[in-house]
């Protein structure tokens, strides 16, 4: 059954911004769509919002629209490209909703567009819980199963709280909440009182776009499994993976610890659920593509329960790629095109069809990587709401040593068990009791509770039922630690079992205090000849030859590296995402590959997040899926080094570290200790950058300003540097990323509390205080810099929001909007300093302040920054591509030369008729939650907390931004309530803003003073009490709460940091009633802009690539 | 933590892997194959079709779910020897009953953990299937190396009087009684009679040296010809007896070791393959209905199809024999290997693999009906308008 031809056309939608439960892991399966559809010689259009992917970028369709994925911009861009079909599946949930919503207003039939790789009832059938379940029983009919209507949890779907109450009534508590059409489990929870009940089902009806939860009998503590499954037009069925969560049922699997294949189910219990698995998939009508089936199954007796089915490409999805080399997403753009999976060879023997079921001989695991420090306040308890931010993967022979890799992978405190001392007064009573609650890291606490006394079986209990047999598996590591600590000696034999156990050169260092640390036992590692071999990812456990270099080590006795005499060059990614680093590295990463693979190197990825485009092996010559640990990233090194010399060719000619973040770049000095060539920008001229002191000194030589600044390792040495420099100033701890820490102060108890709650500080780690520029206007450079000295300023952002908002929150626009052509040079002539002062080879970040027309420098990042794709989206230069070639030695000339940078100019100074770019982040508190079950405050800081970002693009700044909210919130209103409260000192700011609303029809709701001043300037507004004030009828919060309101202005009270949370109550309402909070006055202007952009109502779209011809052109 | 004896593994051409004992102590010798199933080690090592074989696991992690009275495809465990890289320290499964390491160690199976399987694998893959020694008891590779070279072959092996039941036995239709079975147990697996007895068919089980008269005595309506271990090229009694009862037009399936026997009797070759299929993970196309099912493999030997070369496509036509036209009905996609033939005017037909699975999916469970549906008379008069 061959592919279509009827199908000449076809617009992909990808998944927008990156947001807790959709992550980069749409943009691999995106971008493999893509290549795939074009491979097959078919016109591709693409509408994806977020300017950080990989699929954005120009080459990879024929039509690119950074556009807003709702319904209104893709029936734009529909309307002007025409296409055959649309393919939704590989966009997450925000695809596939908004394609059901293209559907159901009667577009697709309008355009004549066909909805493949999915179907609508097929969707409905998979989403809505009731349908789901009939489909379930009916599927046990047809197997055969003793009780059908056993495989589901019982249950009942609520549309009120009423009918909420009646069931539970019935089932008894706990009981799950899950409301429909939400995605990565938004809005659902666990409620074992009645108080839960009312918070989360009433939460979960407002988060369901179709007001409907499902209320389920619990499944708490059962096992929990998925597969991921693949099915062709020709009804083949192929089951690609199988995974265990390590957490028991109750724990989000976004948010558990999972391993891969199986580890826990005999045969007949695995076959169970893969007939189960793919009766569903039949019964739902998935017709093509990948889907996603969730089993609980009762560890007592074996009763297996079917919980949820996702009928399109997943995060589980991405992972089931990574883990098996079976590469999901483009199977399924093979499928939705008509072709069927015997027709497909397999990627890796190339000889064998994909109509096969991938078999492991290694295990994998995954950790989830959470953020709760970002967000104080916020009840770090797992449940079946998603809350983590990232994940790595990591695959070993054993399970240890996958579990092992995986931890270090996570680049948290602990860097593996025994890293970090026990909690003071652990004892086995207290960590038991600890257990109970799942949280993040909870593996180290079974480990402390094993070692410390517990039993198996106590461990099981406490922890609500993790498997005796990983737990096992852990008490074997505890039994081998005390062998460790007790041998004479660390002798070949021992420290090659630590090795195959997965233990890293640390851990083992911990244990074994004599040793000299990590490098000691590296040093006597080395000695004894105990190195890892590096085994392939092949689908077939060896059974047949593998042609795809991706490769993972171990410590076993046979290496699989294939010499090759080509210079290679290693490519150190970001590892798990973070706020604060996440796609925007992968991104660079993947363009240094295709620079240095267009060069003529042989390019050599690294990295652990199984989410991203630069782990997916078709992306470098050669991947290797490890942790970006010193330890690991030396051995990979040495692997591809040695077996380079040996075939005679130079080896490893450089390393990459500038683009993966900070994680990379805290590996430059000692990986070039060891003898290891990095490239690019030198740890010296890092540490330059980086160290205070170092970096004062580059800017004093260049004459260069700089707020007034000093270093304090105490609270006296801190208050003497803020009165000198007086408040407010801006506190942090030195080498940092994301904001990490990072508070205003206004006073001295403020001050004085920050450094008593900074526990790190040390003379080696001190705080930095500065002096912070109120109201300064922040603008951000990505420039690149080359071994000549020459400077190319890539692009000069100003942000929308005034300084002292992290500049990964704030949002900015491109080319600036009302920067003066003297303050651009100001900007050049800094940027051309510090990159010389420093010696950067490759990009360079610089943040900068204008306040009162005098230009400060904020810091500068010699690597890679979070701007550079939304940079060369909105100039059109490859920023990281050209940063890796000058890493090797290219100039900024050469590369004019040949075409990779523009022949003339930069994006220092774009074309008057140049687009404006806007850039708005994505924030995550909707996702969490406060222990009583308030919503968290959304008040943006000097610390980092949004988790992704979208571009709005248009010929003005009043569309561009009423893009960039579409895409990123949903559409600013164009009529309704707005509701006022605003500082004192922002009073004057906000009139005019304020009148002009007003005069477009909107009605204001303001509290006292806000509507006195509001009144004076003639603004009709109607007087609200706040939260805290005594009175009848609605106060602010229950105004918003009622979903009466459509937009909140609210800026913080006063100065002093507890003034702060005074709108809290305002903040935490909008967040739970989901509707656009904004706390700055220029915040305001610019949404008043984007407002009246939406009120005219001429919304147009352009793709990326006619964008791109006009500014080439005018280069 | 648990100190093993230390073991070592000796290929016959000298490759040689050091690891620890497992399961019990001693030394033991076969056919070193692999097999790479995520799950079921439990019904791999009961089958009898690995009489003799030393089963590589590719799955490093062996044991996890113990041992329990359920899934057990015979009365004891075959395998002659047992290589894992990680073997469990308990099993944890509701259903368990014990742990798999007890178990080999009492049945006396000699087993090797803390192998680089994949390097074993990889070689075997290369150099195909061999004989290998494991011993615990003696630790000169050398000494093992020259009794592994003295140790009997897989080609020439007649292994089925070894393996077949000692008496006749019955396993009785599950509901109504529909038709009457007679199995030829040259290695048969507990689930194929049940699977039968599913669909209301009474298997009577016989001793692999029973002769047609014997297995018809029981009233057969129909015979199948187990699956098994052994050179199908040594099977002269089973090949006659499918030839006596081709000539009599008795309804024949054959599964595995009973595939290549009907092969024989319709004149094919056999032949013996590189290092075979074992795996629950197999891709088989069904050239009846152009499927492709996921299936359960163990097979070192294959039918040899006149006109296509090893490795080669099999053209989809029908082949004249001395029982009339048979055409090639499955294949395995991964190398194009015979996996099923059809008779076009005979009510005779087999798979190379397992549709029984256990362990393994259930995709081909089908043929079981078909194997009903050929006894009802229904499928020969389509098979011929098919032809």
């Amino acid at each position: 059954m061959p592919k279509r031809t009827d199908l000449k056309h076809i617009l992909v939608i990808g998944s927008g911004p990156i947001v807790i439960g959709q992550a980069c892991e749409f943009d691999y399966s995106g971008t493999q769509a893509c290549r795939v559809l074009r491979s097959e010689g078919i016109r591709v259009s693409l509408v994806n919002s977020n300017p950080a992917t990989i699929m954005t970028d120009p080459e990879f369709a024929d039509a690119t629209y950074v556009e807003p994925i709702t319904p209104e911009f893709v029936e734009l861009v529909i309307a002007k490209e025409r296409p055959d079909a649309i393919l939704a599946t590989l966009g997450g949930q925000t695809a596939l909703n908004t394609a059901v919503a293209l559907h159901e207003a009667g577009v697709l039939e309008k355009y004549g567009v066909e909805l493949i790789g999915a179907n609508i009832d097929a969707i409905n059938r998979g989403e809505d819980r009731q349908l789901f379940k009939e489909i379930v029983a009916k599927a046990g009919v047809r197997l055969g199963v003793d009780d059908p209507a056993g495989l589901v949890p019982r249950s009942r779907v609520c549309h009120s709280m009423d009918e909420v109450e009646a069931t539970v009534a019935e089932l008894g508590l706990p009981v799950v909440i899950r409301p429909s059409f939400t995605m990565g489990g938004l809005g659902s929870g666990m409620a074992h009182t009645p108080e839960d009940l009312a918070r989360i089902a009433g939460d979960g009806l407002s988060a369901s776009p179709v007001h409907e939860v499902l209320i389920e009998e619990s499944v708490l503590g059962w096992k929990e499994y998925e597969l991921e499954l693949m099915r062709d037009r020709h009804d083949n069925v192929v089951v690609v993976c199988s995974i265990e969560n390590i957490d028991p049922m109750g724990v989000h699997t976004g948010d558990s610890v999972t391993v891969a294949p199986a580890m826990t189910l005999t045969d007949r219990e695995y076959q169970h659920l893969r007939d189960l698995g793919i009766a569903v998939l039949r019964e739902v009508g998935v017709d093509t593509g990948g889907c996603n089936i969730q089993f609980a199954v009762n560890p007592a007796d074996g009763r297996i329960v079917v919980i949820e089915m996702n009928p399109r490409v997943s995060r589980s999805s991405a992972l089931a790629s990574k883990a098996t080399g079976f590469p999901i997403a483009k199977i399924a753009a093979k499928l939705a095109i008509g072709y069927t999976l015997d027709e497909i060879p397999n990627d890796i023997t190339l000889k064998t069809p994909a109509a096969f079921e991938p078999a492991l001989d290694y295990v994998v695991v995954k950790i989830p990587r959470f953020a709760f420090e970002k967000f104080p306040g916020a009840d770090p308890e797992l449940t079946t709401t998603m809350k983590s931010v990232g994940e790595a993967m990591s695959l070993g022979r054993n399970f240890t040593e996958a579990l092992n890799k995986a931890m270090r992978s996570m680049e948290t405190k602990e860097a593996g068990f025994w890293t970090v001392p026990d909690p003071a007064g652990a004892t086995r009573e207290n960590t038991l009791a600890a257990l109970r609650v799942p949280h993040d890291g909870r593996l180290y606490t079974v480990e402390r509770a094993l070692r410390l006394g517990a039993s198996i079986a106590e461990v099981t209990t406490a922890s609500g039922g993790i498997d005796p047999w990983f737990l096992d598996q852990i008490a074997a590591l505890v039994e081998l630690r005390a062998e460790i600590v007790d041998a004479p000696v660390l002798d070949a034999e021992l420290l090659r079992q630590a090795k195959r156990a997965g233990l890293s050169d640390r851990q083992l260092a911990a244990l074994r205090p004599e040793l000299a640390a990590e490098d000691g036992v590296r040093t006597l590692r080395h000695r004894l000849d105990v190195r890892p071999v590096y085994k392939t990812v092949d689908t077939c456990a060896a059974e047949f030859e593998a042609t795809t270099p991706y490769h993972y080590s171990s410590y076993d006795s046979e290496t699989e590296v294939v010499p090759s005499d080509r210079p290679k060059v290693l490519i150190l990614g970001s590892g798990p995402n973070r706020i604060g680093q996440g796609i925007e590295f992968d991104y660079s990463c993947v363009h240094a590959v295709q620079a240095l693979r267009a060069a003529g190197y042989e390019t050599v990825m690294v990295n652990c997040n199984p989410e991203t485009v630069s782990t997916d092996y078709d992306t470098a010559d050669r991947l290797y899926f490890e942790p970006l640990t010193f330890e690991d990233v030396l051995e990979v090194w040495h692997a591809e080094d040695s077996s380079g010399r040996a075939a005679g060719g130079p080896g490893v000619v450089g390393v990459v570290v500038q683009l993966g973040g900070q994680t990379p770049l805290g590996l430059a000095q000692r990986l070039k200790n060891a003898g290891v060539p990095v490239v690019g920008t030198s740890p010296e001229s890092i540490h330059l950058a980086e160290e205070r002191g170092a970096f004062g000194a580059v800017l004093a030589r260049a004459g260069l300003r700089a707020p007034a600044h000093g270093m304090a390792t105490s609270y006296d040495e801190a208050k003497t540097i803020a009165d000198e420099i007086g408040y407010p100033v801006l506190v942090r701890p030195s080498y940092v990323l994301g904001g990490r820490g990072m508070e205003i102060v206004y006073d001295d108890p403020t001050l004085r509390d920050y450094i008593g709650r900074a526990t790190d500080i040390s003379p080696d780690h001190p705080v930095l205080v500065d002096r912070f520029l109120d109201d300064a206007i922040e603008i951000d450079v990505d420039a690149l810099c080359d071994a000549d000295g020459e400077v190319y300023v890539g692009g000069v952002m100003e942000h929308i929001e005034e300084a002292g908002i992290h500049s990964g929150d704030s949002s900015c626009a491109l080319p600036p909007i009302t920067l003066a052509g003297s303050h651009l040079a100001e900007v050049r002539r800094y940027t051309e300093a510090i990159a010389r002062g420093v010696g950067v080879r490759g990009l360079l970040n610089v943040q900068y302040a204008l306040k009162d027309d005098v230009l400060y420098v904020l810091e500068a990042n010699p690597r890679a920054s979070r701007t550079v794709p939304f940079v060369s989206k909105a100039t059109a230069v490859p920023l990281a591509k050209a940063a890796a070639r000058i890493a090797l030695g290219a100039t900024i000339a050469e590369l004019r030369a040949e075409g990779l940078l523009p022949a003339t100019g930069d994006g220092g100074t774009m074309p008057a008729d140049a687009p404006i770019a806007v850039k708005e982040a994505v924030l995550p508190f909707k996702r969490f939650r406060t222990r009583s079950g308030k919503g968290i405050d959304s008040l943006l800081g000097p610390e980092m907390k949004s988790t992704g970002e979208v571009m709005g693009i248009d010929t003005n700044f009043g569309h561009a931004f009423a893009k960039s909210q579409s895409a990123a919130y949903g559409s600013l209103p164009t009529g309704g309530k707005i509701f006022v409260s605003v500082a004192n000192r922002d009073k004057r700011g906000m009139i005019f803003p304020i009148k002009r609303l007003a005069d477009l029809g909107f009605e204001i709701v303001a509290t006292t003073g806000t509507a006195e001043v509001l009144r004076r300037h003639g603004i009709a507004c109607e007087q609200i009490r706040k939260h805290y004030q005594a009175g009848e009828g609605d106060d602010a919060v229950s105004l918003i709460l009622g979903g009466d309101v459509a937009l909140v202005i609210n800026t913080p009270q006063g100065s002093g940091a507890s003034a702060r949370s005074d709108g809290y109550e305002i903040r935490s309402a909008a967040v739970t009633a989901d509707i656009p909070c904004i706390t700055t006055v220029p915040g305001a202007a610019a949404a008043v802009m984007g407002i009246e952009a939406r009120i005219r109502g001429d919304m147009q779209v352009r793709p990326l690539q006619d964008l791109h011809a006009t500014l080439r052109a005018a280069q | 933590m648990v100190k093993r004896r230390p073991a070592i593994l000796v290929l016959e051409d000298g490759r040689t892997f050091h690891g620890e004992a497992y399961g019990s102590v001693g030394e033991t010798f076969g056919e070193a194959v692999f097999n790479t199933g995520m799950t079921g080690y439990q019904e791999t090592l009961t089958d009898p079709s690995y009489h003799r074989q030393v089963v590589v696991q590719t799955a490093p992690h062996i044991g996890n779910t113990g041992v329990n009275g359920e899934d057990d495809e015979s009365g004891r465990i075959w395998v002659a020897g047992y290589v894992v890289r990680d073997p469990a320290r308990i099993g944890s499964n509701w259903r368990a009953t014990g742990s798999l390491e007890d178990r080999l160690a009492t049945e006396g199976v000699v087993g090797i953990s803390g192998v680089d399987t994949r390097a074993l694998t990889r070689h075997l893959r290369e150099r195909g299937a061999m004989r290998v020694g494991i011993s615990s008891v003696d630790d000169d590779p050398r000494a093992l190396l020259a009794r592994v070279r003295q140790s009997p072959q897989m080609v020439g092996a007649d292994l089925s009087a070894e393996v077949t039941t000692a008496e006749p036995y019955v396993v009785e239709a599950v509901g109504e009684h529909r038709f009457t079975v007679a199995a030829l147990d040259l290695g048969i697996k507990r689930n194929v009679p049940r699977r039968l007895a599913a669909r209301g068919v009474t298997t009577h089980v016989l001793p692999a040296g029973s002769s047609i008269e014997e297995l018809l005595a029981t009233g057969a309506d129909a015979i199948f010809l187990s699956p098994g271990p052994g050179d199908p090229a040594t099977a002269d009694g089973p090949v006659a007896l499918a030839r006596e009862a081709l000539g009599r037009r008795v309804p024949l399936f054959g599964i595995c070791f009973g595939s290549q026997i009907l092969g024989r009797a319709l004149g094919f070759g056999t032949y013996k393959l590189g290092y075979g299929h074992r795996g629950i993970n197999q891709p088989v196309l069904d050239r009846v209905t152009g499927k492709v099912e996921v299936t359960s493999h163990n097979h070192g030997f294959a039918v040899e199809v006149p006109g296509a070369g090893v490795g080669a496509v099999v053209p989809d036509q029908v082949i004249d024999t001395d029982f009339g036209g048979v055409r090639v009905s499955h294949v395995c996609l991964n190398d194009n290997v015979v996996e099923g033939l059809r008779a076009a005017d005979l009510p005779a037909f087999t798979v190379q693999y397992h549709p029984e699975a256990a362990a393994g999916p259930h995709d081909a469970d089908y043929l079981f009906d078909r194997f009903a549906e050929l006894i009802e008379g229904r499928a020969l008069s389509e098979g011929r308008s098919n032809a």
